[in-house]
């Protein structure tokens, strides 16, 4: 089955023919000209702009004027003056350890129950993904009708289950609950699950009985053969989902600008609004880089852990 | 092998019996496929109604009469049926580009030696966890430096240099799994690369090329951030953007305004639902190989 791509590594094969060099230049020669489009992609599109973020980072620079270099200006600014960065940050990242932890938690358990040998099995997994194909936008509003203080479905059952009826994204306190709760919605069904699926189902069979009949009960046979044999999925769905959710933009922006009182300002609003609202693109840039580096101190940090407990044994012997 | 680690059990504690285990499973899968439905069926029911049955409690799920001025409300109140062509243009234009590019680079990967190529497609996999923040500034400035701001160049022009680390890395995989004898046996017979490409390769890969596709349509459907930022003027305007715009609105006369998002709403989530339930098989097989998120 394809999930063994997912961990295949892009090593090539060598094929041990001689050839002469001249042969040899003119494949690396059309090598070079087939994957140009990526390479002038990525250096006008990526790598260049990266560069140009970072050197104004330094700067202050209004869209207009001429960049003004002012060293470390920026991140002194944005680390102990600007009264907005702390708070959007530390918002930022308590949304995202909530949603990736019950986010990659409730993906698998959806993906365990799709893995059972049931009837309709394609129609239930069609079901489960509708929700991520959803552009962003219309989940706003959907959910904002859902959501609705005083008319809305959520609130209603609410109210029927005697539980306390709050305002969502009209609330400080409870628009990133409320937020979560969409992300949730648009995402424990979507690609995560489908690839945990394709990982349950690379889960060789023999281990299974094997483990059964070592006397292995349900659970024992979910902790020690599933999770070990699906680590690495679990790990790639985790890194993943911290740079998305680290990038939560859209759904904030549209559902609450922010508001209500910042209740909902997140990092990238912060960023998004210094660059395009009041056109500091110095110190927006500072603001992208600060992020960009806690990111990957972040996703390595992920991997190093990673040596500790995922287990690369099955997939890795492919190679 | 983890299995080792299993401790020997007593025999296995009192189960369940096998029906209401089977019951139970059901019950829980169609309890959660109502959770990710009922928001969609709840749109549809108050996308009919008209202004008196929207604003009642207990809320009602259907509308006693139902309204289908509402569907057409939405294209009188705003220019929705521009903001659909502009959607279909620039998908459309990136589609292609992403398409035959990421073919055209994963080729160039899959079938070359060169110096230097696995470093670079290193970098082509590290670009996928590469966020979009890092250089949403200096991109910005790119294109309001050559003149792009207000056009449709930003949404399109970059998807025809690369098409993605994604959709390279699945079509690669892809050309990967062609056996070489066919373009061996080709450039005996004197094909060049871009006949073994066009003529041999391409052909073979109508399911690849078809899944990078249709992501691609998705992706490129539900953009927001791009037309956010560079577009401003209310006619270039895509469905996401537009559909924004239409919420912020506010709306003069009696029109049931809530019904009326909830029908523009539906009208943009539309297309990419029944293309997925059109092209499932390409969907499932695309992820599981690449791990691209839906």
């Amino acid at each position: 089955m394809s999930q063994t791509h997912v961990t295949e590594r892009p090593g090539g094969q060598a094929r041990p023919a001689r050839r002469s060099s001249a042969l040899q230049r003119r494949e690396a020669l059309e090598g070079y000209l087939w994957i140009s489009p990526w390479i002038i992609g990525f250096l006008i599109f990526t790598a260049g702009p990266m560069i140009v973020s970072l050197y104004l980072s330094f700067t202050r620079y209004k869209i207009g004027d001429i960049p003004e270099w002012i060293g470390l200006e920026n991140y002194r600014q944005a680390f102990f003056v600007d009264p907005l960065f702390w708070p959007s940050l530390a918002r930022t990242i308590i949304y995202a350890v909530v949603l990736v932890t019950l986010g990659v938690c409730l993906s698998l358990l959806a993906a365990m129950l799709l893995n059972q040998k049931i009837h309709g099995r394609s129609i239930f997994r069609a079901l489960f993904y509708l929700p991520s194909l959803t552009p962003v936008v219309a989940q706003a509003v959907i959910w904002g009708w859902l959501f609705q203080p005083q008319f809305g479905l959520v609130n209603f059952l609410l109210e029927k289950l005697g539980l306390p009826t709050p305002g969502w994204f009209t609330s400080q306190e409870w628009v990133i609950p409320g937020i979560i709760i969409v992300s949730l919605w648009a995402s424990v069904g979507g690609g995560r699950m489908i690839i945990f699926l394709a990982g349950l189902q690379g889960v060789p069979a023999e281990l299974y009985e094997a483990a059964e009949l070592d006397g292995a009960g349900q659970v024992a046979r979910f902790w020690y053969v599933t999770i070990p044999l699906i680590s690495p999925t679990i790990m790639f769905n985790a890194i993943i989902g911290v740079i998305g959710s680290f990038s939560v933009f859209s759904i904030a922006y549209i559902a609450a600008d922010g508001g209500p009182n910042y209740g909902s300002w997140f990092y990238m609003l912060h960023l998004y609004h210094n660059a395009f609202t009041f056109f500091q693109m110095g110190y927006a840039s500072a603001l992208a880089w600060v992020l960009f580096v806690l990111m990957m101190a972040l996703t390595l940090f992920q991997l190093w852990l990673s040596k500790k407990w995922v287990h690369y044994e099955y997939t890795e012997g492919g190679q | 092998m983890s299995a080792q680690d299993i401790q020997l059990r007593p025999p296995r504690p009192t189960k369940l019996s096998p029906i209401v285990g089977r019951v139970l499973l059901y019950a829980i899968i169609i309890g959660c496929s109502l959770l990710f439905t009922l928001p969609f069926l709840w749109t549809i029911g108050t996308s009919l109604k008209a202004q008196d049955e929207l604003y009642t409690f207990p809320p009602t799920f259907l509308p006693s009469v139902p309204r289908w001025a509402n569907y057409a409300a939405v294209f009188e109140l705003a220019p929705f049926g521009r903001f659909l062509l502009n959607t279909m243009i620039i998908t459309v234009v990136a589609v292609i580009g992403q398409t035959s590019s990421a073919a055209v680079v994963a080729y160039g990967f899959s079938r070359f030696r060169f110096p230097g190529r696995n470093v670079l497609f290193l970098i082509v996999l590290a670009t996928m966890m590469l966020p979009w923040h890092v250089t949403i500034v200096p991109s910005f400035l790119l294109f309001r430096t050559l003149g792009w701001i207000n056009t449709f160049l930003p949404l399109i022009v970059p998807s025809f240099f690369g098409g993605g680390p994604f959709f390279i890395f699945l079509l690669r995989q892809f050309f990967l799994s062609i056996p070489r004898d066919l373009d061996e046996a080709a450039k005996i017979d004197g094909a060049s690369s871009f006949q073994i490409f066009w003529m041999i390769l391409l052909p073979l890969s109508k399911v690849a090329l078809a899944t990078v596709a249709i992501f691609s349509f998705i992706e490129h459907w539900n953009e927001f951030i791009g037309p956010l930022i560079y577009l401003n003027s209310t006619n270039l305007f895509p469905v996401s953007i537009g559909l924004r715009y239409f919420l912020a609105s506010t709306f003069t006369g009696d029109e049931p305004r809530d019904a009326i998002l909830m029908a523009a709403s539906l009208i943009v989530a539309l297309p990419p639902l029944i293309l997925f339930f059109v092209a499932q098989k390409y969907f499932v097989e695309g992820i599981a190989t690449t791990g691209i998120k839906g």
